[in-house]
């Protein structure tokens, strides 16, 4: 019986935890209604549940489909690994199983493509891939990135979802803070525009670097943004955060970002803010 | 000595504090308050400071050094307008040409609900961010505990010192093990995995110069380091004399930018 089914696919805490749209099997549960809803569905709906209208997070091949011009991405050719600077045992096998089953190599993927005909350097973080926390390789891909939009003059435009930094590569990806804003200030010296999206969710290091340095910051409407983890503060204050708190509408609401955008407009609000941008 | 023992020292109440460095170091110094927007948080403590004829910029991470001003200091963990009010000196560096000193020494941003409200994260990007474009020579050093974006914010020196008996990480080891483990009671495990002393740092490269902390009287020793962290300084402030402001900056661009190594694949 396809309720059976149903039932022994129901997401465990964790899965939850790390909800994106390549759910195992054909079904997968809305965790903003609790539906069941059919893959299908939601992979024809950007992602977005078709019931209630809550937001998946995307995977970056999704990501960039429903961004750039079809057959224009260019990955840049920049492949690398880390080499695990706390020697972590665990940590390359980790890395292996995950590029095994998510098909990407690392939480961001970095080219040029065209946005409704406007050439731009992309990068795109994806929230399956250690949560798409900041070590080396993220650091590096994003420095490089910024470089190669120095060098071919381009708008950057980083679709940013994150936990922060991470923990496996331990300082070294603290260091990567520094890296990425160091890049940044290269950038706003060339004078380029930088563009960030900000997801589902992003914090830590992601959010205290690169993606609140953008001169446009957009977000996702719901998407938790911040600083520190919700379990940090609710530990350090000793009381129940509020609901509402730390989503993109409380940070427009607080004056640090510049417009929630939903899914579907994302496109055309970035070809136009990069036209109007334009000298 | 392992990791964890260096951590029990640079958390030990009775260590020495940035400010106590500051007025140990340099012949004058004087305290200028707050972040011209919304308030003077005190666990960054900015002001002016001399030794001889070169003037410099403070921007000290401040824990108190009694209960009463460790609660007026948030314990070193600085709100949103400590960055802010640091930003704010940073400008003022630029525009007088001097060059900056920060220390180091907090168990990270205050996370708290106000801090939140007020942006943490942007104030500790846009303080990093305002240190990479000074052209002036920037020296960071870590004197406690440098724990997190929180101490990051202001760490990105020309030249980045650290005592020997100093902590430098991605967290604390709580937190890390918290996260990675799902277990803070491992936190002791945690540090000798982090890579969080000044030896390991120094072999990342994460770090320029440990300056040591001889054992025996207290007192003497806080005059030695004192004495070989006014001399670090001299020197570097020396060393960056002969470069322009433009060599200045991209040195430490150069810095950052090459911290961590990675594989290439095919």
């Amino acid at each position: 019986m396809i309720v059976d089914k149903i039932k022994k696919r129901e997401p465990t805490a964790k899965r939850i935890q790390n909800k994106v749209d390549i759910p195992v099997g054909k079904w997968v549960k809305c965790d903003k209604c609790k539906e069941i809803i059919y893959k299908g569905s939601l992979r024809e709906n950007l992602s977005i549940c078709p019931n209630c209208g809550g937001y998946f997070r995307m995977h970056i091949n999704k990501r960039l489909e429903s961004i750039i011009d079809e057959g224009t991405y260019k990955k840049f050719d920049f492949n690398i690994d880390t080499t695990n600077p706390l020697n972590l045992e665990d940590y390359p096998k980790k890395l292996k199983t995950l590029r095994e089953k998510t098909g990407i190599q690392e939480a961001v993927s970095s080219g040029t493509g065209k946005i409704n005909g406007e050439e731009v350097v992309i990068c795109v973080m994806d929230s399956g891939f250690l949560m798409g926390s900041m070590g080396i390789v993220v650091g590096e891909k994003i420095t490089y990135s910024i470089e190669k939009a120095i060098e071919l003059k381009l708008p950057i435009i980083i679709f940013c979802v994150s936990g922060g930094a991470r923990m496996q590569e331990g300082i070294i990806s603290l260091m990567q803070m520094a890296k990425t804003t160091s890049a940044i200030e290269k950038l706003n010296e060339a004078g380029l525009l930088y563009i960030s999206v900000l997801t589902d969710p992003t914090y830590g290091g992601v959010t205290a670097s690169f993606a609140s340095l953008a001169d446009i910051i957009l977000a996702e409407p719901g998407a938790m943004i911040g600083f520190a983890g919700q379990r940090v503060i609710e530990q350090t204050i000793g009381e129940e955060l509020l609901e509402g708190f730390q989503t993109a509408e409380f940070l427009l609401d607080h004056g640090f970002i510049d417009k929630i955008v939903e899914r579907k407009d994302l496109k055309n609000t970035l070809s136009k803010l990069i036209q109007l941008n334009k000298n | 000595m392992d990791a964890w023992d260096r951590v029990e020292i640079a958390r030990n109440p009775k260590r020495k504090t940035s400010l106590d460095y500051v007025e140990n170091i340099f012949d004058e110094f004087i305290e200028l308050h707050g972040d011209r927007q919304f308030k003077d948080d005190k666990a960054i403590v900015c002001g002016l400071a001399r030794i001889g004829n070169q003037n410099f910029t403070i921007i000290a991470e401040q824990k108190g050094r009694t209960t009463k001003e460790n609660i007026e200091r948030n314990f070193g963990m600085p709100n949103p307008e400590s960055y802010r009010k640091g930003i704010r000196f940073m400008k003022q560096a630029e525009k007088f040409r001097r060059p900056v000193i920060t220390f180091i020494d907090t168990k990270g941003a205050y996370p708290g609900i106000g801090a939140e409200e007020r942006g943490q994260g942007e104030a500790i990007a846009s303080s990093m961010l305002q240190m990479a474009s000074l052209t002036v020579p920037t020296i960071s050093i870590v004197v406690g505990e440098g724990s997190s974006g929180g101490a990051l914010a202001l760490g990105l020196g020309n030249k980045v010192i650290m005592l020997e008996n100093a902590i430098y990480s991605i967290l604390s080891p709580e937190g890390y093990a918290s996260i990675l483990w799902k277990d803070s009671s491992r936190a002791k495990e945690a540090a000798e995995v982090m890579k969080l002393t000044a030896k390991d740092l120094k072999e990342l490269k994460v770090i320029d110069k440990i300056i040591k902390e001889p054992e025996g009287d207290e007192q003497e020793s806080f005059n030695t380091i004192s004495e070989n962290l006014k001399k670090e300084i001299l020197k570097t402030i020396k060393e960056y004399s002969k470069k322009s402001p433009e060599e200045i900056k991209e040195d430490r661009y150069q810095k950052f930018r090459n911290i961590g190594e990675y594989k290439i694949i095919q």
